[in-house]
């Protein structure tokens, strides 16, 4: 319950907390002990990171996933097969209602009204959601994160110039967008977050055709590679907070397993919500095995980037079974 | 050397620690910054929903513009079930109302050629009123004889040809039923020879619905598709041509706009008025 607690206050913007010895199980601590003695050899990280057979695995069936459900709205729409109708805010899927939980509560929010087919697809996204692991929907169908991975990458290379420099901001600051945004949509009674909202706009740019609301979004793509790194996903938008509520207790997940880690940290470079990775810090894992917490978005960069196969992606009730 | 530690000791602590409360007030700042930047952005979204700068048609059954705009989830399902491809998103000039469905009538009015008000069957959220089920139970907005001295009729024309046939980018789709049952046809392919021009009747989904029922065939046999009133018909002028009147039963969908055959439309659906500011 404890490790529950400090994965949604991370979710929420709080640093990652150094465990006690006392929060250290005796095993884990038998390991801290033994790798304090061990040092960092780069090139055998190298060398075991190039014998990886696949090392975009996780990326190539991510981006595929996300451009294949992206895409299937197009197809659906073009065709008029109905196999998936809408956009990423509320669709129905053969017919069955979904609703993006957040754009369902900016609604209700706004509203003031429960509506039935909006709750049928609200349980609907939830249920899914809570079992393929929350964020996953960030990185997996977000068409935003899409643009903002490649933005990511001009901006890591211009960074690598000494072109730019990453100026981040205090994370908490997306939880206090979240109850502005909430409030609002309580207060004015209108989607205020909706209407400025990348995730949305993009998605329907893509089904509906091209729209001035772009030029919002490319605005935000150039803040990314000029000023703040993924500074939208990271500090601001609370769809990302939504989901991570979702996935404080989903079974699927990136679990770490300590006994192999290097602590060279490539991990934590490359991922979008480093603190989750905090874990990884030589010294600081609770336990031989620790899952990743809720901000976390299942994206497997760091389980692509690991040469010790440290990181990888788990299904807590098969674990169970095994 | 022990001295020297003692006097350093106390003299180099708060500068480090200054250095870090530094960049965390810094941190801080910039944050709150990021904060006034994002809302700001987002609460100019209010200046045309406010100031009324675009004025939209909606899509038969939509609640109160307010409550529509609360409602509404911007998915578009109204805008991919509509047969007539009548519907459309607005953009990011709508404010708030970016991603929300709208109607341009002259371009392509809703003919009700669905029926079953599909978009209505369509729309998650209900910003589209499941309550609405047949056609003139709809109110989309108020037709009006804006034009009078353009208006063929009102000057005793005829209209031969067809409707707006040489105008570019004008490719509307109207259902005529007796041509086809199904299929919406387009408009501009039609020929059409009226001794008063009556298009707008002619075109009147409502007026279409009611002399079905009056032939005793009611659409899809059903009864309750029967208009219970009167939505436009021509009545003799004192200026001596026949003027297109409007009844209570007109539902605003822009058929007449679309149909009219001068340039700019003679009856238009006027976009300042609406179901809530008429009612009110």
């Amino acid at each position: 319950m404890k490790s529950l607690g400090e994965s949604f206050m991370q979710l929420l913007g709080r640093a990652p907390t150094k465990p006690g010895k006392d929060d250290i199980a005796p095993k884990a601590q038998e390991i801290h002990f033994y790798k304090r003695s061990q040092k960092l050899d780069m090139d055998e990280v190298r060398r075991l990171h190039d014998e990886k057979p696949d090392k975009n695995k996780w990326l190539k069936r991510r981006w595929a996933t996300l451009l294949f459900v992206n895409l299937l709205f197009v197809v659906s729409y073009y065709f008029d097969i109905q196999l998936l109708e809408g956009a990423l805010t509320a669709s129905r899927f053969l017919g069955f209602h979904m609703a993006d939980l957040n754009s369902a509560l900016q609604v209700m929010l706004a509203f003031k009204t429960v509506l039935i087919n909006l709750l049928i697809g609200t349980v609907t996204v939830f249920v899914l959601w809570f079992l393929v692991g929350g964020r996953s929907f960030c990185s997996w169908v977000c068409p935003y994160h899409l643009l903002s991975e490649w933005a990511e990458r001009i901006h890591l290379w211009l960074a690598k110039k000494k072109l730019v420099k990453d100026i981040p901001f205090h994370r908490a600051i997306r939880s206090v967008f979240y109850v502005i945004f909430a409030l609002l949509a309580l207060a004015t009674g209108y989607t205020v977050f909706e209407a400025i909202s990348p995730t949305g706009i993009v998605s329907r740019a893509i089904i509906y055709g091209p729209s001035l609301a772009l030029l919002w979004v490319l605005f935000l793509l150039l803040f990314e590679i000029f000023v703040s790194r993924r500074a939208w996903c990271r500090y601001v938008c609370p769809i990302g907070i939504t989901y991570g509520v979702v996935g404080l207790l989903s079974p699927m997940r990136v679990t770490y397993v300590l006994e192999d880690c290097k602590h060279e940290g490539d991990c934590r470079k490359v991922c979008l919500v480093p603190h989750v990775l905090d874990v990884t810090i030589k010294g600081r894992a609770t336990d031989t095995r620790v899952p990743i917490g809720a901000d976390c978005t299942r994206c497997g960069m760091c389980v692509d980037v690991c040469p010790t196969n440290s990181l990888r992606y788990e299904f807590s009730w098969l674990e169970k079974l095994k | 050397m022990t001295d020297e530690k003692n006097t350093e000791k106390p003299a180099r602590k708060p500068r480090i620690l200054d250095r870090k409360t530094q960049e965390a007030r810094r941190r801080f700042l910039r944050s709150l910054g990021l904060a006034a930047g994002v809302v700001t952005a987002s609460v100019v979204g209010f200046i045309p929903v406010l100031r009324g700068y675009n004025p939209r048609l909606r899509p038969p059954g939509a609640l109160a513009e307010d409550e529509f705009l609360a409602s509404c989830i911007k998915c578009g399902q109204c805008v991919q079930v509509c047969p007539v491809e009548a519907i459309f998103l607005a953009d990011i000039m709508d404010g708030f109302g970016n991603g929300t469905p709208h109607i341009d009538a002259r371009a392509q009015a809703c003919d009700f050629s669905c029926d079953g008000l599909q978009c209505v069957l369509a729309c998650p959220t209900g910003s589209l009123s499941h309550d609405t089920n047949y056609p003139h139970q709809v109110r989309i907005g108020f037709a009006e004889l804006a034009r009078p001295d353009l208006c063929l009729a009102m000057q005793g024309k005829g209209f031969k040809g067809r409707i707006r046939a040489g105008e570019a980018g004008f490719n509307g789709l109207f259902r005529y039923a007796e041509l086809d049952r199904w299929n919406p046809l387009p408009i501009t392919e039609q020929e059409f020879d009226r001794e008063i021009c009556d298009l707008c009747i002619v075109h009147c989904p409502i007026e279409i619905r009611r002399n079905q029922c009056e032939a005793g065939e009611p659409p899809a046999g059903d009864l309750n598709q029967c208009p219970p009133t009167r939505a436009i018909g021509l009545e003799p002028d004192p200026g001596g041509g026949m003027r297109p009147v409007i009844y209570e039963g007109c539902v605003g969908c822009g058929a007449c706009e679309m149909a009219c055959p001068v340039t700019p439309a003679a009856i238009v659906v006027d976009m300042t008025k609406n179901a809530d500011t008429v009612k009110a």
